[in-house]
C-alpha cells in the first residue's frame, strides 16, 4: 500500500531536528533507516503528519572508543555494526546479535538507534544492548541525558524517549574479558526471534565469575534473566551447573502467546536456549 | 512536494515528488523502469531490490526523497552498453534459475551485492546472502547454482591466475571465457 500523506523535513543538525520535533509534538516521527517505520506506514498502522529524516545528520554514524567505552552513533547501520572491527573486538555480542537481524538489504538501511527506539521486544539488538549494560544517550531541547539500557525499555514498543528527544549514541562498556554468544530461535530465515538469548560470561579457570543474560521476546520488553544470572555467579564452569542455572531462565518473565508459540513453549525455549548460549559463551561446547 | 535529483542506471533525473512516494513507485511509475517489481506489502520478499549508493536495498521501503542525491542501479542497468548481459543474468538463464521470473530482478541484485563482498562464496553463504529474497517457484536450488556459476565466471575474468581455476580446463584469457 501507499502511505498516507505526510510532511517531510531533513534537518542538518541534532538541534534543528529536536526543534522540529518539539514544534510538532506527538504528530511527528523520526525517520532513520525506515526499516520499521516505512512498513508500518505502508500498512497504514500509523499516520504521522511530519517525518523528520535524521538520516543525513553528520556525526551520528560510526564507531569510536572513549577510554573503556565503545561509542556507537545511533545512525550506524546494522551492516556497519556487524563489520566494524572495534565492535567485533570490544562488543562481539552486539555484532553477533545484529548479524541475525532480518536480511542483508534491511541491515544496509536499518540502524542501531532505530532498533532501540522502536523497542520491539522480539528484536535482537535490544537484548544484546541490555546484556552489555549499555547507556543510551538521548538529546532533547534541554541538552543530553544518559539512560541505562535497563531503564530505557518501558513497555511494548515504548521507551524512555520523549517525543522531542533523539537517541544520539549508544555507549557500551568494553567487554573484552567476556565470552559471548547470541542464540536465536526462529521459524524461518529472515524471521524475528520466537525467543532469543544474549549471553555474556566471565570465567576464571574452573568457575563462572559473572554472567549477564538478555532475553528477546519473553515479555513486553527485552528482559534480563536475573535468577539465572544469580545462579551462575560462582558456579562450576561445567555443563551440569550451567544446565541447572539455565532452568531458572524464564523466572519472572511474562511471554506472550501468539501464532508462533504459546507462552509455555517460550518459557521452555528460554531455558533451552539459555543453556546453549551460556555454554557457548563459557567456551564449554 | 519535494525536489529530488537522482541518477538511475546512469541517467540523471530531477523531479518534484510527494514525500510519501516510495522509491520503487518512482522507478516504475515516474521513470517507467518496470523491471523492478513489487511483490509484497511487508518488506519481506525482496522482489523490489535495487542498488542505492553501492548497497542493496528494498526499494519498497525507501522513500524517493531518501534517495535524493544518490545513485540507483536497477536490473535494467546491469547489461553493458552494447547489450551484453551481466554474468549473473547469463548464469540465471543458463542454469534455469527462474520460472515465472517475478523474483529474478531482486535475486540478481542481491546476488550482485553478495559477490561484491564475497567473490567466492560457499553454497551456504549464497543462501544467507539471498535470505531477504523469496522465490515461490524454483525451490532455490538452481538459483544457488547460478550464483556460484556467475561467481566462478567473474573470478575467472577479473583475476586470471594460472592453475587457480580447477573447474575450467582451458587457460583463461580475458574475454575468451564467455559461454555460448
Ligand atoms: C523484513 C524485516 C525483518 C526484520 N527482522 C528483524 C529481526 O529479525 N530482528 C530485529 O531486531 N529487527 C528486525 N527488523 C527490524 C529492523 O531491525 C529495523 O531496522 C529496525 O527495527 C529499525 O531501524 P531503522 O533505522 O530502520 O528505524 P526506523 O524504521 O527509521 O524507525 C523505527 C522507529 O524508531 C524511531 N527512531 C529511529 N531512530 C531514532 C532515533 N535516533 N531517535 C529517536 N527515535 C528514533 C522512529 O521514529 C520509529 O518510531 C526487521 C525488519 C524488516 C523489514
Ligand atoms: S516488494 Fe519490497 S520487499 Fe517485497
Ligand atoms: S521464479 Fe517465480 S518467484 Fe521465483
Amino acid at each position: 500500500m501507499i502511505p498516507a500523506s505526510f510532511e517531510y523535513a531533513r534537518p542538518r543538525t541534532v538541534e534543528e531536528a529536536v526543534g522540529q520535533l518539539a514544534l510538532a509534538g506527538e504528530e511527528a516521527k523520526v525517520l532513520a533507516g525506515g526499516q520499521s517505520l516505512l512498513p508500518i506506514l505502508r500498512m497504514r498502522l500509523a499516520f504521522p503528519e511530519l517525518l523528520v529524516d535524521v538520516g543525513r545528520i553528520p556525526g551520528l554514524r560510526g564507531v569510536r572508543t572513549d577510554g573503556d567505552t565503545l561509542v556507537i552513533g545511533a545512525l550506524t547501520s546494522h551492516h556497519d555494526v556487524v563489520h566494524d572491527p572495534l565492535v567485533r573486538r570490544h562488543a562481539g555480542l552486539l555484532a553477533a546479535a545484529t548479524a541475525t537481524v532480518a536480511d542483508p538489504a534491511v541491515r544496509h538501511r536499518g540502524t542501531i538507534g532505530g532498533s532501540l527506539a522502536h523497542a520491539d521486544p522480539a528484536g535482537d539488538v535490544p537484548a544484546a544492548v541490555l546484556a552489555l549494560d549499555a547507556e543510551l544517550v538521548v538529546q532533547g531541547p534541554d541538552g543530553r541525558r544518559s539512560v541505562p539500557a535497563r531503564e530505557f525499555f518501558t513497555d511494548y514498543l515504548q521507551t524512555a524517549l520523549r517525543p522531542d528527544e533523539l537517541l544520539v549514541e549508544v555507549r557500551v562498556p568494553k567487554a573484552d574479558a567476556w565470552g559471548f554468544h547470541y542464540e536465536k530461535f526462529q521459524l524461518s530465515a529472515q524471521a524475528w526471534a520466537v525467543v532469543g538469548v544474549a549471553a555474556l560470561v566471565r570465567r576464571d579457570d574452573g568457575r563462572i565469575v559473572e554472567s549477564r543474560v538478555g532475553l528477546s521476546n519473553m515479555g513486553p520488553t527485552p528482559v534480563r534473566a536475573t535468577a539465572c544470572e544469580e545462579a551462575l555467579a560462582g558456579a562450576d564452569a561445567a555443563p551440569d551447573a550451567v544446565a541447572s542455572a539455565a532452568d531458572s531462565a524464564a523466572e519472572g518473565t511474562r511471554p506472550a502467546s501468539d501464532l508462533s508459540a504459546s507462552a509455555e513453549y517460550r518459557e521452555h525455549l528460554a531455558r533451552v536456549l539459555t543453556r546453549r548460549a551460556v555454554l557457548a559463551a563459557a567456551d564449554l561446547t | 512536494m519535494t525536489r529530488i535529483s537522482v541518477k538511475v542506471d546512469g541517467t540523471a533525473y530531477e523531479d518534484e515528488v510527494e514525500p510519501r512516494l516510495l522509491l520503487v513507485h518512482y522507478l516504475r511509475d515516474r521513470l517507467g523502469l518496470t523491471g523492478t517489481p513489487v511483490g509484497c506489502d511487508t518488506t519481506n520478499c525482496g522482489a523490489c531490490m535495487v542498488d542505492l549508493d553501492g548497497k542493496s536495498v528494498k526499494s519498497c521501503s525507501v522513500l524517493a526523497v531518501q534517495a535524493d542525491g544518490g545513485e540507483v542501479t536497477t536490473i535494467q542497468g546491469l547489461a553493458s552498453a552494447d547489450g551484453e548481459w551481466h554474468p549473473l543474468q547469463r548464469a540465471f538463464h543458463e542454469q534455469h534459475a527462474l520460472q515465472c521470473g517475478f523474483c529474478t530482478p531482486g535475486m540478481i541484485m542481491a546476488a550482485r551485492d553478495l559477490l561484491r563482498e564475497n567473490p567466492d562464496p560457499t553454497p551456504e553463504e549464497v543462501r544467507e546472502g539471498l535470505e531477504g529474497n523469496l522465490c515461490r517457484c524454483t525451490g532455490y536450488m538452481n538459483i544457488v547454482r547460478a550464483v556460484l556459476a556467475a561467481a566462478a565466471e567473474e573470478r575467472r575474468h577479473q583475476a586470471p591466475e594460472p592453475g587457480a581455476v580447477a573447474e575450467h580446463a582451458e587457460p583463461s584469457t580475458a574475454g575468451s571465457g564467455a559461454p555460448v
